[in-house]
């Protein structure tokens, strides 16, 4: 007798896989879960399920990849294919507001809003501004904060100083 | 670029399709070379900061080659990512003359870096609008996250180019050695007029001039002078004419694949 996966369980499954740069931020709050597909079968259930990118470079996400198809299939699904598309592309605007509080909690800034850069056709506003509007500091709230370095421990975090607290934190980039 | 009607490969004349071809081998191997030259500063450079930048660019642009690699294995019948990538000598390349050079020292990279990530934004988000959808959305993609890189370049070149003879000096001396190359990243790909004509992709003449309105504006902010006038692009690349130091370049970058190619990691 052939076992019938529910979307739900499926989403319960992929709630217990993590990026591994983020632990306590799993790939569904992440945003990078573009589609979940059952299609059943007499062997059983085909699902195929659709993740996509933060960071076209980011080296977890074959890792991210396997980890997915291995929770699907311990559920009992027939097969598993995991997909890697790019539309429509990944934002940070798509990060769970509890997995925002999540990455406050450990020190890491979660990302302003992403829609002053995406919707600027010419990119003129990059070439104009030499810096971003300041990041709001996790520890002590203030605004009152400067950029480093746009570049930090791993592809999707940057550098920042707290002039507020007097404390350097790392905060979660805007894409 | 005006998109009319969609562009369908499977029933695009076989010109349409080599033209194609070649224009993605070129934004692959633009991004994968930029991207290896970058990853020579890792563990090397001049202050932290700019190490972790460079290696994180190299990063970004590795994975920017990645998704073009994919494109043409997926859609125009190329093999393998790897194999494109490891598996080919020079005469097979067709990157700008640009991307190949030695890294130099921080100023010629930083310049390096500057004048390739305005170029590559400004052709992302012409492409934005292909005819042919996956070109539009793997543009659409990158182009976003070219946006830390030109906030990381422009404060750099902006900052050193106003703070003193010497770091004025050597960006301007990097600038003028490496013009003509950065020229050169314009050069069209063969057969690119089919493309254009078809919606497919943005004329490289018209990207030229946005790039170089976009670089001047840049330059007189930070106090350093573009040496347009005097110069002629250097070209070639597009058509598999490079300097040796290409053939040096892959040497290096191949040699481990090349040595057991069915090697798992």
């Amino acid at each position: 007798m052939t076992r019938h996966l529910d979307r739900a369980a499926v989403e319960a499954a992929l709630r217990g896989v993590a990026d591994p740069e983020i632990p306590m931020v799993s790939v569904v709050d992440l945003g990078i879960v573009q589609s979940i597909a059952i299609a059943p079968g007499p062997e059983g259930d085909a699902v195929t399920i659709a993740i996509t990118p933060t960071f076209t470079g980011c080296p977890a996400l074959d890792m991210m990849r396997t980890e997915i198809a291995a929770a699907v299939a311990s559920l009992g699904a027939a097969s598993v294919e995991v997909r890697v598309v790019l539309d429509p592309p990944w934002s940070s605007d798509r990060i769970a507001p509890a997995a925002r509080e999540a990455m406050r909690a450990i020190g890491l800034a979660p990302p302003p809003p992403a829609t002053r850069f995406t919707a600027d056709p010419t990119l003129s506003l990059t070439l104009a501004a030499p810096d971003e509007p300041p990041t709001a500091c996790p520890f002590c709230g203030s605004m009152d904060t400067v950029t480093d370095n746009p570049f930090g421990s791993t592809l999707c975090r940057s550098v920042h100083y707290c002039n507020g607290c007097r404390q350097p934190f790392e905060a979660f980039k805007a894409l | 670029m005006t998109t009319t009607t969609p562009f369908d490969l499977a029933s695009a004349p076989a010109e349409a399709r080599a033209a194609l071809d070649a224009y993605v081998l070129a934004l692959a191997d633009d991004a994968l070379l930029q991207g290896h030259r970058d990853s020579e500063w890792t563990g090397l450079g001049p202050i932290l900061e700019e190490d972790i930048a460079f290696s994180s660019m190299a990063q970004d642009e590795i994975g920017h080659a990645l998704v073009w690699y994919t494109l043409r294995a997926e859609h125009l019948g190329a093999p393998t990512p790897d194999e494109q990538a490891f598996r080919r000598d020079a005469a097979g390349w067709r990157n700008a003359r640009l991307v190949e050079l030695p890294r130099g020292d921080y100023a010629t990279s930083l310049i390096r870096r500057t004048l390739f990530d305005i170029a590559k934004a400004i052709q992302y988000d012409a492409l934005r609008h292909s005819a042919w959808p996956p070109l539009a959305v793997a543009a659409g993609k990158l182009r976003q996250e070219k946006k830390y890189h030109l906030l990381h370049n422009q404060a750099y070149v902006r900052r050193l180019g106003t703070s003193g003879a010497d770091s004025h000096d050597r960006l301007q001396s990097a600038l003028d050695a490496l013009f003509p190359a950065a020229l050169g990243l314009f050069e069209p790909t063969t057969g690119e007029a089919a493309l254009t004509a078809l919606g497919v992709v943005a004329p490289s003449a018209a990207l030229s001039a946005v790039w170089l309105g976009a670089v001047r504006e840049l330059l007189a902010q930070s106090g350093l002078s573009a040496p347009i006038a005097t110069v002629a692009p250097d070209v070639g690349g597009r058509r598999g004419e490079h300097t040796d130091d290409l053939g040096a370049m892959l040497d290096a970058m191949q040699s481990l694949h090349r040595s057991d190619p069915e090697a798992t990691w």
